[in-house]
């Protein structure tokens, strides 16, 4: 391996490519003014390079303006204010929404929040993030099915306020490297999807990998129930072989497509809204983990799949009316 | 160090070629491609060579070369047919690595740059790639399949090999004033192409910046896989803001054939990966190489922002790109001839542990 053929720096024994991984913070750094002939760095050559070998005092690398304030999860706090105004009424006289234990929420760092899921074309998602958005001042990014990212407009839309498709990954990076909230519904299309007379009656938490992403990610897990979005838009019908042919996840029809017509398929009942942030769940497992126990990990799921249910029976229990609450 | 680069007629391989040159402890730079360099070097020799390097081997016994810079790697399906880059992908590396590891090989350093195409992009991926994430499905196009294939040698090389370095480098989308890809083609028409209803997060890399990671691997010793790529990614309709060019939407259903009629027209030059990227987007994680000691010039921002500068200064004085035709007989003389003086190399003492180092012939330097 040939060496600079100039002079080396008096301090860099010549020949011996050693000790030149270590010649780099001299250069680098303070204690002696780099000449002109130090400057360019001195091979490393066959030395494996120490992560604090990077050098401190490099300038940053040449940025340019940004021109949206879309972010890495193609979430736009500008857009989001919008849609925060616009559906502010919505929240507020539609679902008369009301909201109790956000002093659960942590103030900072990451937290998954884990909500059951109702209503064909579900009202809790945004109701819950509007809630938390708006009291707590906090972002939160609605994980849900990959399907959203490949519909043209709609998907777009989506994740400018806040839809994130739900990979573990993306998850794992929301809550571990950026301390984010992250919403998600186990149940998923299962919880949708299910018929009117099924309402409040949790389905499967999918297979607890929720569990293992707070667990690996070392967040808590925060259950919120939310009732009103069973009867906001209820199934009435559906049609499992419809839904194959078309390769989407159900079909159906809903009370509200037979009393607004095709605005049904968006337009929600007004239902009473009520959200109840329950008690953090830890586990007591140090974060980054090959694997997990798969017991412990559905057992801690279905606790929580439990405490869920037991809120929501407690509240549908002090509930007079479905539209008045 | 003695480096033998592939591709030397590439854009990567001639531009990673000027920059080992001007470094002094480059003992010598051989370059091997099919077609014939487009850009002036100094004193790099030049071999041709037919498209699946078979005579490599002989290359590599001859020269005894220690570093071997794989940037021949096609990773852009609009400039050949599919068996043409096939043959030149995975082919060329077979014998490559075949070459480099027969017993007794002089290699101990090989680089190779491959692309983040190797990741996929569709909507069941994660936004963000790292260097560990393996693909789930087999890549639905050509250029995709031979990377992750040529990749799965590159593994298998690394460990019959341990006494060689490997460094596989994959970069996101490059962007910069010389280099042609389709999406900086798409970016130079009058309006941009987009999939409607679609606005993906991309992430672009400084054409500089990719010869600095290049070279950085060359010269400092980074076993394993890194992703390169600039900080940040951009939603596509924020590019073509900074650029400051409209888009037009491609229909959604049915992309590629709709784009078959421009690609016949040369309007546009959108290949389905391109397509999908437009669609769903792609990010690399880039934390691992900056962990290893590498520095970026450029965010993904500051790219496409010098692009644009770029564009700017292309509309206003036309295209600036110097013409260069390689004539083996004149750069022959130059490298070759007594007639020519070359200036003499500052007498360093051979460095001990290094026998027979010395410089042979001087290479003519300093003169860029």
């Amino acid at each position: 391996m040939a060496q600079r053929s100039g002079t080396p720096p008096p301090s860099e024994p010549a020949g011996d490519a050693a000790p030149t991984g270590d010649a780099a913070p001299t250069v680098l750094g303070v204690a002696e003014p780099p000449t002109a002939e130090s400057l360019p760095a001195p091979s490393r050559a066959l030395v494996p390079v120490p992560a604090e070998a990077a050098p401190v005092a490099a300038p940053e690398p040449y940025a340019g303006h940004r021109r949206s304030d879309v972010d890495g999860w193609g979430r736009s706090e500008h857009m989001r204010g919008i849609l925060r105004r616009v559906y502010d009424p919505v929240y507020k006289y539609w679902f008369r929404a009301e909201v109790e234990g956000l002093e659960h929420l942590p103030a900072e760092g990451g937290a998954l929040l884990v909500s059951n899921h109702a209503g064909a074309v579900p009202s809790d998602a945004p109701v819950i993030m509007h809630a938390i958005e708006t009291e707590t001042g906090r972002a939160v990014y609605g994980l849900a099915e990959n399907l959203f990212r490949a519909m043209p407009v709609v998907g777009t839309l989506w994740s400018r306020v806040g839809g994130v498709a739900a990979n573990p990954d993306n998850a794992y990076r929301l809550l571990h490297d950026q301390d984010q909230l992250v919403l998600v519904f186990p149940e998923g299309t299962k919880g949708t999807g299910k018929h009117y007379s099924q309402r409040y009656q949790l389905r499967r938490f999918g297979r607890g990998g929720f569990v293992e992403i707070a667990m690996r990610s070392g967040v808590p897990v925060v259950p919120v129930a939310v009732v009103g979005s069973e009867e906001a838009m209820p199934i009435i019908w559906k049609s499992p072989r419809l839904a194959k042919l078309l390769g989407i996840p159900y079909l159906p029809v809903t009370a509200n497509m037979l009393v607004f017509g095709p605005l049904g398929v968006v337009a929600p009942f007004p239902a009473k809204f009520r959200v109840r942030v329950l008690e953090p769940v830890t586990f007591g497992v140090p974060p980054d983990q090959e694997r997990y126990s798969r017991s412990q990990v559905m057992e801690a799921s279905e606790s929580i799949r439990t405490r869920i249910q037991v809120a929501l029976y407690e509240m549908l229990r002090d509930r007079r009316s479905p539209w008045f609450g | 160090m003695r480096i033998l680069v592939t591709g030397l007629g590439t854009f990567w391989g001639g531009r990673v070629a000027q920059a080992l040159e001007a470094r002094d402890d480059v003992e010598i730079v051989i370059g091997v491609d099919t077609h014939e360099p487009r850009m002036p070097l100094e004193r790099t020799e030049f071999v041709q060579t037919d498209s699946s390097f078979s005579i490599l081997d002989r290359i590599v016994e001859a020269t005894q070369v220690d570093t071997i810079l794989h940037t021949h790697l096609v990773v852009d399906s609009t400039q050949m047919s599919g068996r043409a880059l096939h043959e030149i992908n995975v082919i060329g590396t077979m014998n490559l690595l075949a070459a480099a590891s027969r017993p007794g090989s002089p290699v101990r350093r090989m680089v190779v740059k491959s692309s983040a195409l190797v990741y996929g992009m569709s909507n069941s991926d994660p936004y963000v790639f790292r260097e560990d994430m393996v693909r789930p499905r087999t890549p639905p196009t050509g250029v995709e399949r031979s990377l992750v294939e040529i990749e799965a040698f590159l593994h298998d090389f690394a460990q019959d090999n341990p006494h060689v370095t490997v460094t596989l480098l994959r970069f996101a989308n490059v962007l910069g004033d010389d280099v042609e890809t389709p999406i900086s083609k798409a970016l130079r028409l009058p309006v941009v192409p987009e999939v409607f209803g679609f606005d993906p997060r991309l992430q672009f890399v400084h054409e500089d910046d990719v010869v600095g990671a290049l070279m950085y691997a060359t010269t400092d010793e980074v076993p394993g896989i890194y992703n390169v790529a600039g900080d940040g990614c951009l939603p596509w309709s924020e590019v073509c803001t900074i650029i400051g060019k409209r888009r037009v939407g491609l229909p959604p259903l049915f992309t590629n054939w709709a784009a078959e009629p421009l690609k016949l027209l040369r309007l546009v030059d959108l290949p389905p990966e391109t397509l999908a990227l437009l669609r769903y987007g792609r990010c690399i994680d880039n934390s691992r190489y900056k962990r290893v000691g590498f520095h970026y010039e450029y965010t993904t921002s500051g790219t496409v922002e010098t692009f644009a500068q770029g564009l700017r200064l292309g509309r206003s004085v036309g295209e600036t790109h110097p013409t260069y035709r390689y004539r083996r007989e004149v750069e022959d003389f130059f490298r070759h001839s007594p007639a020519v003086i070359r200036p003499v190399p500052e007498m360093a003492a051979p460095l001990p542990g290094t026998p027979g180092a010395t410089i042979r012939g001087g290479p003519p330097r300093g003169t860029e």
